[in-house]
């Protein structure tokens, strides 16, 4: 029997992100969208099960797009609502909750701003659906701002975090104006999550959890 | 593409005195001023495809989106144009993603507003003639097409759009999906085309883009697609 997966609740309430990203925004992001990409990794991991039972190959391959795609939307959404945290809560604090990383990101970029600047023109710099993410080659490794497609997950690397660049993770808010949903997540960010997936990594089963 | 877009403009910018008033132009009806791709008048007003579009998207997603892509394709032509004098090709690579996808965007758009239109201008009527024996040849009938449409939409994996395209090698339709802005070029040609970006139809449907999917044909131009397809 494959293994079903189900919605795992935010770690804090639909509001908690206001004003940076809206009530509205968080409920459809959430119970929608996440919860479809749910739906239709379980409908691909039971189909895969079938298949495998059957020596279906080309059916097993068939499913292989289907799985990636759904499988790192839920993986995406899992890592992102957990690397935020509500405005002005002390995980946003970047010398509070993350001095490790801070200081690896100053090594490695000049300082927090200049890093911040990078990071965000990645974001800007996407064409299409995609997401940005701030990555380390293992626990306490070398840093890299990387960007991945639609839902492509990283999986050769510890995400350390990710930003959705998918229209529908701001577009009821800011529109085509997407810069600013860019500028303010900063001050949403959960650097206290950051700090312990770079020191600790992130092991694959602890992916899926909240 | 991008060689031929800079001899229409190149073209264009020569004959280009008195009026910088955007006009259609070539087949797909890109529009230039002055030597620059310029934004196209819809032919209708913003809220004119209401209910299947409503009034704030057409407003946002043609003044707002086709315009970045407008402002970004010219500064990115610009750059290619500099590069081209000195003589620097790593640079001219280098601006290639970024015309496509600001080049695919302009385009994609430009074709996608002459092939809506609203109920009372056409929008909806049934395509007629050879196009629509084409569709019933191909497809069975237009109801059969218009759900492998929906189908073919609604499996982008991310952003994208939909064609109906005509294969110019051996005449025959069918239908082509692509990524992000990639314009449809080289063996297709696009007939009819139907955006799945969230920005096209996000503020009233959101999640739901079956619904939207299927309003649309109410305001389908079939008699542009009609006259790309003869």
């Amino acid at each position: 029997m494959a293994t079903t997966f189900s919605l795992p609740p935010l770690p804090y309430a639909y509001d908690a992100l206001e004003p940076v990203i809206c009530k509205q925004i968080m409920e459809i992001h959430h119970q929608k969208h996440h919860q479809t990409y749910i739906t239709n990794l379980n409908a691909a991991l039971s189909a895969q099960s079938t298949a495998l039972a059957a020596n279906n190959i080309p059916q097993l391959i068939n499913l292989q797009q289907k799985i990636k795609f759904n499988g790192g939307g839920h993986i995406n959404h899992s890592l992102f609502w957990k690397n935020l945290a509500p405005h002005a809560s002390p995980e946003t604090n970047i010398d509070q909750a993350a001095p490790v990383l801070k200081a690896a990101i100053e090594a490695q970029y000049g300082s927090v701003e200049k890093f911040k600047e990078a990071f965000g023109a990645t974001l800007l710099g996407l064409q299409g659906s995609g997401w940005g993410w701030l990555v380390a080659n293992g626990p306490g490794g070398k840093l890299e701002i990387v960007s991945t497609k639609d839902q492509d997950p990283v999986t050769d690397k510890v995400p350390v975090f990710g930003v959705d660049m998918w229209e529908h993770a701001y577009y009821l808010q800011y529109f085509n104006n997407k810069a600013s949903y860019v500028e303010g997540i900063w001050k949403v960010l959960n650097w206290r999550t950051a700090e312990d997936r770079f020191k600790n990594g992130v092991e694959g089963s602890a992916l899926l959890k909240l | 593409m991008a060689a031929s877009l800079i001899r229409t403009s190149a073209r264009t910018a020569l004959r280009a005195g008195a009026s910088a008033t955007p006009k259609a132009a070539g087949v797909a009806g890109l529009t230039f001023a002055r030597g620059k791709a310029t934004l196209p008048d819809l032919a209708y007003d913003y809220g004119a495809l209401e209910p299947s579009i409503s009034g704030k998207i057409m407003e946002l997603h043609h003044k707002n989106h086709h315009q970045t892509y407008v402002n970004s394709y010219n500064t990115a032509i610009e750059q290619l144009q500099e590069a081209v004098a000195k003589e620097d090709i790593t640079t001219q690579i280098n601006l290639k993603p970024l015309i496509n996808f600001h080049g695919g965007g302009h385009i994609n758009h430009t074709l996608f507003w002459e092939n809506l239109a609203p109920k009372s201008q056409g929008g909806g009527e049934p395509p007629s003639g050879a196009l629509a024996k084409a569709i019933d040849e191909s497809f069975g009938s237009l109801g059969e097409f218009q759900s492998k449409m929906n189908a073919a939409l609604a499996g982008i994996q991310g952003s994208g759009w939909a064609w109906l395209v005509k294969d110019k090698q051996t005449g025959n339709i069918g239908i082509k999906t692509y990524a992000n802005q990639d314009p449809v070029v080289g063996q297709f040609q696009p007939l009819l085309g139907i955006d799945a970006w969230e920005h096209a139809y996000y503020l009233q449907y959101q999640n739901r883009k079956a619904e939207y999917f299927s309003a649309i044909w109410d305001v389908i131009n079939w008699k542009a697609v009609e006259k790309r397809f003869s």
